[in-house]
Formats: C-alpha cells, structure tokens, sequence
C-alpha cells in the first residue's frame, strides 16, 4: 500500500477552485518534489494535507496507510505521522520553544498511547537534535520564532520535525528566503531525515532546492493537477524552459 | 444651567443610611467624625452609576441590589473553616495575617515577625483609641470616591504594616481575606502599609470565600513607599461566584521608589479594582500590571489613575482581560502628567482576550499632559485568538483545547512577567492554568 494516496482532490477556497482532481500516490521512503508556476496549487495541496480550516474538499480522496485523512482534525493529522513545515513559520510570542516541543511531543505520544518522555529524555533529545542543526539552546527558551531570522526559523521547522518523527513531512517552500548557507543547513537537516519509513513531498517554485535535496519523482502542477511525472531531471527541463510548454498544452 | 436632582434612593442605599445609623463602630471621637464625614460623602453622591464618568461601565447603583448586614466577628466555626484560605500562593513561604469575615484572626496568624517589622490589626489601634493617618488619601482622586467613602465610614479592621528604615523584609507578608459562607454579610477592611526609606517588603493580598453566596467585600489598603524604598504587591482577588469586591488602593511614592503592583481578578461577580497612584518623589518607578480572567456573567473593572506629580519618573501599565462567555471585562487608565514633571515616561497597554461572541470588553486610556517634556503612550487592543497561530500549534499535534490554553497562558504570561518574584509568577501562572483547564 502507497503511504499517501491522493486520489481526484478537487479543492475549493473563497468559492475559486484551485485544486481540480489533482492525483498523486508517494510510495514509502520515497522523496517526491511538486513544482510549478505560482498559483498552480503548491501551498493549497500543503495545506490541505495538513488540515487548515477554510480549505473546502468538494471532491476526491486523500489516504494515509490507507486511512482517510481528511476526517482528521490537523492535530490527530499530526498524530498519525503527518508534518507540514511551514513556508512562514509563525511567531508564538510567550510560549518558549522547549515548551512548545515538549507539549507537542507529549500529545502526539498521549494519543499514540506511548508513555510521555521524561524530562532528562526529552531534553538530551531537543539538545542532540538542536546541536544537529546549529540552535542555540538561548533560542529553545525563547518564544517560538521570536526575534528568529527567516534562516532561524527553517531551522526550527526541520528542528521540530527532527523531534516527532513524522512519516510524511511535506515542506512547503522550504527554500524561500534563504541564503545559499541556510539553505545548505536545511536540506541537510532534511536530509538526515531521510529513512526508508518516511516519505516527503517538497514543494517548491525553483529547482535550486532540488540540488541539495534530490528527489525521487518531480511533478508539475499545473491549474490544480499533476500534469506531468518524471526524475530529477525534470527539474532540470523546467529550469531551463520554463513552464511555457504547459501553458501552450493547456490553450 | 443645569440642575442638581436628588436622586431617588435605592434599596442598598437606603440599607447602607440605616446601618451606619445603628452600627456601633469601633474608634474614639476623632475616628467617629472622620466616619461621619465620609458617610456625607457617600450620602452627596450615592452609589456610582453610569453617568458618572469613572463608573461608565460599572454601574454600582444597578449592580449592587442591596446592602448586607455587616458581618459579625467569626466565631470557632467560621475561623475552621477559613484555615485552608491563601491555598493560591501555598507554594510561597510567607508571613500569613488572616481576616476572616472582615475581622483579624490571631490565632490563625504568625504573630513572630521579622525584625524592623512592624504590624497592629485596625481594631486594635481603634480600640486603643488612635486613629487612622489620611496623608495619602488626600489629593488622591480616592478623596472624594464614594465607595472609598463608604469604606471609611464603615471599617472595621484591617492591617497596620509598617516596614522600619533600610529593612530588608526576606519573606513576603501575606494579608489573607476569606469570607466565612456563615451568611451573606458585608465586611469593610482597611489596610495601612508603610515600607520607610530605604527599606524593601513583597505584600500578598489575597481575598476570597464561598460560591453561590452572594455576599460583599469593600477593602481599602494605602500604600506608603518613601524614598529609596522598594514594595511589589500582588493582589489575588478570587472570590466566590456571587461576591461582590470592590477595592480601592491608594499608592504614594517618595523619590527613586519603585511599587511594583499586579492585580489579579479571578471569580466574584462584580468586581471593581480602583488604584490612585502618586509618583510624588523624583525618579520613581512605577509598574501596574493586572489580568482579569472571566467566565459566566462575571464583571470586573480594573480602573488606575496614575499621577505623575513630579517629574524623571517612568512608569509602565500592562493590564489585561481574558473573557468568556458573556464576561464583561472594563480596563481604564488614566495617566496624569502634571506642569513639572518633565523627563517622565509613562506607557500604558490594555489588551483584551475575547473567548466568546458574548464577552464584552470596554476599555478607556486615557493620557492628560501637561508637561512638554516627556515620553507618554498608549494602546488599546480587543480580539480573539490568532487562528493561524492556533493552527501551527495544532499541526505540530496539540489539541485544539491544549493549543488554546497555551496560547491564552502566553497572553496573560505577558503581564505576570513584571512580577519580580518568582514564585508568585508561578503561582499566577498555575492558577491560570487551572482556570483553563476548567474551560467547557
């Protein structure tokens, strides 16, 4: 069985339809990037999958290990594996970063019915997956993102995915507004994660991502489907040509 | 031309007229005409309503139907029952002076305090025939106050603290107030603190009493901080569910004083916090920070006049209301900047939480300058929760009650930081949380 199965999704926002019976099956362990122009449907699918309110599904299907996401609410999503690392990751002034994990942790654990980590456990965890990445523990004490650089908080997205473990993170732009440095600190952070047992679907508006995180299958969403399917490079194509080719296809 | 009408007097009011009568209050001659002339006051007035600007949104008239009998002293029942009250700040070693229905409690009280630390109880002093200093009431804004009035004209006990040159005090003072549940009276305490120069004291008052009794409290405490001398006070105002508080703090402070002043308002039905504040000496330093944590049809007002009389001193305002239901939650502040008081810096913020589409907050900041030298700003915000935040914690596996309390906890944390001292931050914090977790 595919770990993510979406089949004919067919999504609505603000009465416009974006997605239109957009199908896309990621095998286990496979790393899938979706390219295309803006407005295709990138952050739509994103968040969708990841269960934002005001996102209407009027069609079609998404599964998980074969189980109906969409009935999930975005916090039971995350229980079951799903991660969306945010294109902005927001700021949550007062609420320190180390509880923030801490209580994220604990609840997806809770509803697992996996016992809560101690608090030595839990910490040499945070500690060993921040050094990874290059957090300083000043920032862990910090509201969540506060004060964070654009490269600082990628960082902490990937540092929190680090931490639940996810089966399907799906990074949503996580090139954007990054340095070469960053960036290069980021895909490696993805890349660690990397395991047989975990897919990613990354979205992204530029090949450069591509270089550091290489992907299994590239996809081009175009007007709310997958219009085509290829390897890396594919990528490469669109680089160089552009997305001409499938405005001229869908004239 | 505009004429003085009479109002037609209300039950409370008239309860109050008859009380004062038969009531056979403590004190000598002086104190008895000092009580008279507060109940003239009162009596001018009446109870405040909305037309009088500083009650706009606490319309006591309507909301204080009438006035209970005045409470008798707690007899051994009473004084049972009130062993467990202060739990709130349980986690804090301090010296405990109890007041069970309005009348101070020896026995349950630490009567072995620290060195340079003074303390009598009002009704002692009344009996032994001195009266009460009224220094820092007059020129307050307090002075003419009908409820400060009323409580003038009516204690009975309360707390005389003063705080000796240049003393340290290492543990806090904790003034306990706990109404019985006896029956539903009224109690009028009147509280003095002096912190002499030079000298630093942390006071906890905490008030609170049964649900489902509608029972009322009219407390009083004068805050006397002189020069160089430091006080934090941290007010816990946890009433039962039908209590009526109302409070009125008169705050005076001598060059390079600092009063650090939290309010917090959780339970009672009606409550009303009022603070006069003086900065009267050069260089002193003000922080007033309050949260008011509503449910059901609970009321509470939190209402500072701030005046900065004398110039170089800065002062900061951070109050805000956290409210459910069809909670009504009034913030007002006004920060008066006298003709001398250049270089003074003074910033205030109200911020409201509304959690329901029933919850009302009204806020009122309110600037008077009359110095061209300074510093002064305000804000004013109401809203609900940030969706988006609420989602990023939800996709991160926090459930949406979770996400919620952790969100409203990080809004109320924003005021409880100015506390200095770190286990009544906990304190407040644990006692948010658990409101929270009460959440339906």
């Amino acid at each position: 069985m595919a770990m993510l199965e979406i089949k004919n999704l067919s999504v609505v926002v603000d009465g416009r339809q974006i997605l239109n019976g957009l199908d896309l099956t990621v095998e286990k362990g496979e790393v899938h990037a979706i390219m295309g122009p803006n407005g295709a449907g990138k952050s739509t699918l994103a968040h969708v999958l990841a269960g934002k309110a005001g996102y209407e599904v009027v069609g079609g299907e998404v599964r998980l290990d074969g189980q109906d996401l969409l009935a999930l609410g975005p916090d039971e999503r995350a229980a079951h594996g799903v991660f969306l690392a945010f294109q902005y990751p927001l700021e949550v002034p007062g609420v320190a970063t180390m509880t923030f994990l801490r209580t994220a942790l604990n609840a997806q654990r809770k509803k697992r019915g996996e016992p809560e980590l101690t608090t030595p456990e839990f910490m040499k965890r945070v500690r060993d997956a921040a050094g990874k990445l290059g957090i300083e523990q000043d920032m862990l004490r910090r509201g969540v993102n506060v004060g964070f650089s654009g490269g600082e908080k990628k960082r902490n997205e990937v540092l929190q995915m680090a931490l639940l473990e996810p089966r399907l993170c799906v990074l949503d732009e996580t090139d954007s507004g990054l340095d070469i440095d960053a960036l290069k600190v980021v895909a490696d952070g993805v890349n660690r994660l990397r395991s047989p047992e975990r897919s990613f679907v990354m979205i992204t508006h530029y090949q450069r991502l591509l270089n550091y995180i290489v992907p299994d299958v590239v996809h081009v969403l175009w007007k709310g489907r997958i219009v085509k399917s290829g390897g890396p490079q594919l990528a490469l194509e669109l680089e160089a040509n552009g997305y001409a080719a499938y405005q001229s296809e869908a004239a | 031309m505009s004429a003085d009408v009479t109002p037609i007097r209300t039950a409370a009011e008239a309860a109050l007229a008859s009380a004062f009568a038969a009531a056979a209050l403590p004190g000598g001659a002086a104190v008895a005409r000092e009580r008279q002339s507060a109940f003239e006051v009162f009596e001018r007035s009446g109870l405040p309503h909305r037309r009088i600007e500083e009650w706009k949104y606490t319309d006591l008239r309507a909301l204080m139907r009438d006035a209970k009998p005045l409470a008798p002293p707690p007899d051994a029942r009473a004084k049972e029952r009130a062993k467990a009250a202060g739990a709130i700040v349980s986690g804090v070693a301090a010296h405990r002076i109890v007041f069970v229905d309005g009348s101070y409690v020896q026995e349950l009280s630490d009567t072995a305090l620290e060195a340079g630390v003074a303390v009598m109880s009002l009704s002692a002093a009344l009996a032994a025939g001195q009266g009460i200093d009224g220094r820092a009431v007059e020129g307050s804004g307090a002075a003419d106050d009908p409820v400060f009035a009323l409580n003038t004209a009516f204690m009975t006990d309360g707390a005389l603290i003063r705080v000796a040159r240049n003393t340290q005090v290492a543990k806090p003072i904790h003034l306990v107030f706990v109404h019985s549940g006896a029956a539903a009276t009224a109690t009028f305490t009147r509280s003095q603190v002096v912190v002499e120069e030079g000298a630093q004291l942390t006071l906890i008052e905490s008030h609170e009493g049964p649900d489902a009794l509608d029972y009322q409290v009219n407390a009083a405490l004068e805050l006397n901080v002189a020069d160089n001398a430091h006080l934090e006070h941290v007010k816990l105002a946890c009433e039962g569910n039908g209590a009526l508080h109302v409070a009125t703090l008169i705050a005076a402070l001598g060059a390079r004083a600092s009063l650090n002043d939290f309010t917090y308002t959780l339970g009672g039905a009606v409550s009303r916090n009022q603070l006069f504040v003086r900065c009267g000496g050069k260089g002193a330093d003000v922080t007033i920070a309050g949260v008011n944590l509503l449910r059901r049809k609970e009321h509470a007002d939190l209402t500072l006049v701030l005046d900065h009389a004398v110039g170089g001193c800065t002062s900061r305002e951070i109050l805000k209301s956290v409210l459910d239901d069809e909670s009504r939650g009034v913030l007002q502040g006004r920060i008066v900047v006298r003709q001398d008081a250049q270089k003074t810096d003074a910033r205030m913020l109200m911020r409201a939480l509304l959690l329901s589409q029933e919850a009302e907050a009204d806020h009122k900041p309110e600037l008077e300058i009359f110095a061209d030298d300074v510093q002064c700003g305000h804000g004013s915000t109401a809203g609900e929760l940030d969706k988006n935040l609420k989602f990023y914690l939800m996709a991160r596996g926090i459930p949406e009650p979770e996400a919620e309390a952790l969100l409203i906890q990080a809004f109320i944390g924003e005021a409880v930081e100015t506390v200095r001292h770190q286990g009544l931050r906990d304190a407040l914090m644990f006692a948010s949380g658990r409101w929270l977790g009460s959440r339906t």
